[in-house]
């Protein structure tokens, strides 16, 4: 008896300490150093696109690394969740994949009486991929649009014209992404438009860089995905608005000369005209190690100066 | 002396009050659990369950179409179907392995060897399924295209091994057990009869352990219903009706958990994904129970 009362005792005790540490734990100490960091430091506020979600997250990440005079908070939300928190004022810098609306424009100058200026941070380009053996090199919009679309006519490689040996089915094996990638969306909206959807039945894989890897290991597949994931089991196809236009490869040429269809700028944009450390952040976003990173998440960076 | 033996006492009798409310405490709070997410999850989709949702289309058609901007389909059919199909393929392929190696591990193995086959068993039982699921995609990947020269080796077969390999080992510890709790007076009362060790098994302890064993099915279903990495990564997730177990498919776990993270709180899809788990809920729901009754059914017969 006496030895288990011991025990208890030993077990309460064991409670007690670990609660005064867990109180103990956040001392008045830590809490000053950190409040006074941030009276220093201005933060940013950069809300968004999702689609530059990660991207302009990396950029906040590398940039707290860099200078201790700023740090840059960053969320998602969708473009239009960023330029209505810039209309309302209560954002530094609004991502954008598309470009601000004039009515927009508008708004944001009457409430807050600044003119919201444009920058384009880089751009995103898909490029359409095969298995490496598809005998096919070129690809029209609206054939694409017939292939990924609701009701679309051409479910096998022979609609294309193409005797696909490789793939023996001849079957066309569509590879999506899944419904809320923001890759997702704009490959529809530029095949499709807003008034269709994509045919049911097609892989929705998780991540970019599977749908290459899938295509690269699949005959039959075809699917779109950012032009810097190609590898050497895929090809890139040239990709026209419709047969009659001229096709052009993705690459960082066509896509700066606005040639390539599939590719669309990223935008940032600040209320009036940047001032200091907004300033300094933008430049440093333009300079070759912002740049890097836009390569670097599959991105098309700016032209290099 | 004394006045220190009725101290010691008083704290005895206090220390043995908290300890026991603790542990107390700990018993409830799972019930609390289960019931609080069941609460939350019918919360958060009741309002469309309720109001908006065309539960027949929701039932019985195929298109899935959550995301579009003028023509919101949310039909789960498929899904359904995917979830239901992927899961009986597991079994066909889970259920004679399981069986058949808690039939050796119990009966026929030295017991050196059994104490080495838990642990091996155990071990795969705490593979993690974003592994499996890793390794369809990549392994198994290649490995069916191989063997069956399919197209793409993301398919239901590939999910149905995946979700095998994953409800064995609780099929081997549940159905092991079955297996021991079959008193030893029945092995020795057929043998005395001559029967040879099979005859035993099949004649006798099968028999005698049935529903301990459909148990073991049962919660090694019930697993597969509700796996959600492995299959999302290895079944190609694409809204389809198989048509053979080299068809893709799609779960209801694995739409949830690729679509939930992105959607807007509160909006139709974000309820209709949590109808998704209402549904699923209910599913375990029923296949748990059943392998319960069952359960009881053996602890009243014996």
């Amino acid at each position: 008896m006496q030895n288990n009362s011991q025990v208890g005792h030993g077990i309460i005790g064991i409670f007690v300490l670990t609660c005064s540490f867990v109180i103990c734990g956040c001392s008045p100490k830590d809490n000053e150093s950190v409040a006074s960091k941030e009276a220093a430091q201005v933060i940013i506020k950069n809300k968004g696109s999702d689609t530059m979600v990660n991207l302009a997250q990396a950029w906040a990440e590398m940039y707290t690394g860099i200078t201790t005079k700023a740090s840059v908070e960053v969320s998602g939300g969708g473009s239009g969740t960023g330029v209505a928190a810039l209309i309302n004022g209560t954002v530094d810098i609004a991502n954008c994949s598309r470009q601000i609306r004039p009515k927009e424009l508008e708004l944001a100058t009457q409430n807050t009486g600044k003119i919201p200026q444009e920058f384009i941070v880089g751009y995103d380009a898909l490029a359409v991929y095969v298995h490496h053996d598809t005998p096919i090199d070129k690809i029209a919009i609206t054939e694409l649009a017939e292939i990924y679309g609701e009701n679309g006519t051409i479910t096998l490689w022979s609609h294309l014209g193409i005797q696909h040996s490789a793939c023996p089915s001849d079957k066309i094996i569509r590879i999506s992404r899944q419904s809320n990638s923001g890759t997702y969306f704009y490959f529809r909206e530029a095949l499709l438009g807003t008034n269709r959807d994509f045919r049911i039945g097609s892989l929705d894989l998780h991540g970019s860089k599977d749908v290459v890897e899938v295509i690269g290991r699949t005959p039959c597949a075809i699917g779109y995905s950012g032009m810097g994931y190609a590898t050497s089991h895929v090809k890139m196809l040239e990709v026209a608005a419709d047969p009659d236009s001229p096709y052009y490869r993705p690459t960082l040429e066509n896509v700066l000369a606005k040639t390539y269809p599939i590719a669309r700028p990223l935008y940032m944009y600040s209320l009036g005209e940047p001032t200091r450390e907004i300033k300094v952040y933008l430049d440093w976003i333009f300079s070759d190690e912002g740049q890097k990173i836009v390569e670097k998440l599959g991105f098309v960076p700016l032209e290099s100066n | 002396m004394n006045i220190l033996r009725k101290k010691s006492k008083e704290n005895l009798l206090f220390s043995e009050t908290v300890i026991e409310l603790f542990i107390r405490l700990c018993g409830i709070s799972s019930i609390i659990f289960v019931f609080g997410i069941f609460f939350f999850v019918f919360r958060e989709g009741a309002a469309f369950l309720f109001t908006g949702l065309d539960l027949k289309e929701f039932l019985t058609s195929v298109e899935w179409q959550p995301t579009s901007l003028n023509n919101k389909r949310y039909g789960a059919f498929a899904l359904i179907v995917g979830t239901f199909s992927v899961t009986v393929l597991a079994m066909c392929l889970a259920v004679p392995f399981g069986l058949g190696a808690a039939i050796f591990v119990s009966e026929f193995c030295s017991p050196k060897l059994r104490e080495t086959f838990k642990i091996v068993i155990e071990l795969l039982a705490a593979i993690p399924s974003v592994v499996w699921g890793f390794i369809g995609l990549t392994l198994m990947n290649q490995l069916i295209i191989a063997v069956f020269k399919a197209p793409i080796g993301l398919t239901m077969l590939n999910g149905s091994i995946m979700l095998a390999l994953m409800s064995v080992p609780i099929i081997v510890s549940i159905a092991e057990d079955a297996l021991k709790a079959v008193p030893d007076s029945y092995r020795e009362a057929a043998e005395a009869l001559g029967a040879t060790r099979w005859q035993v098994v099949y004649n006798v302890l099968l028999p005698a352990a049935k529903n301990g064993l459909l148990a073991a099915v049962l919660l090694g279903a019930a697993r597969s219903i509700g796996e959600t990495m492995a299959v999302l990564m290895a079944t190609g997730h694409s809204v389809n009706i198989p048509s053979g177990p080299l068809s893709w498919i799609r779960t209801l776990t694995a739409t949830i958990a690729a679509e939930l993270g992105e959607v807007a709180r509160g909006d139709e899809h974000y309820q209709v994904l949590f109808i998704i788990g209402i549904l699923l809920f209910t599913i375990t729901f029923v296949v748990n129970l059943i392998a319960d009754l069952v359960i009881k059914g053996i602890r009243e017969q014996s």
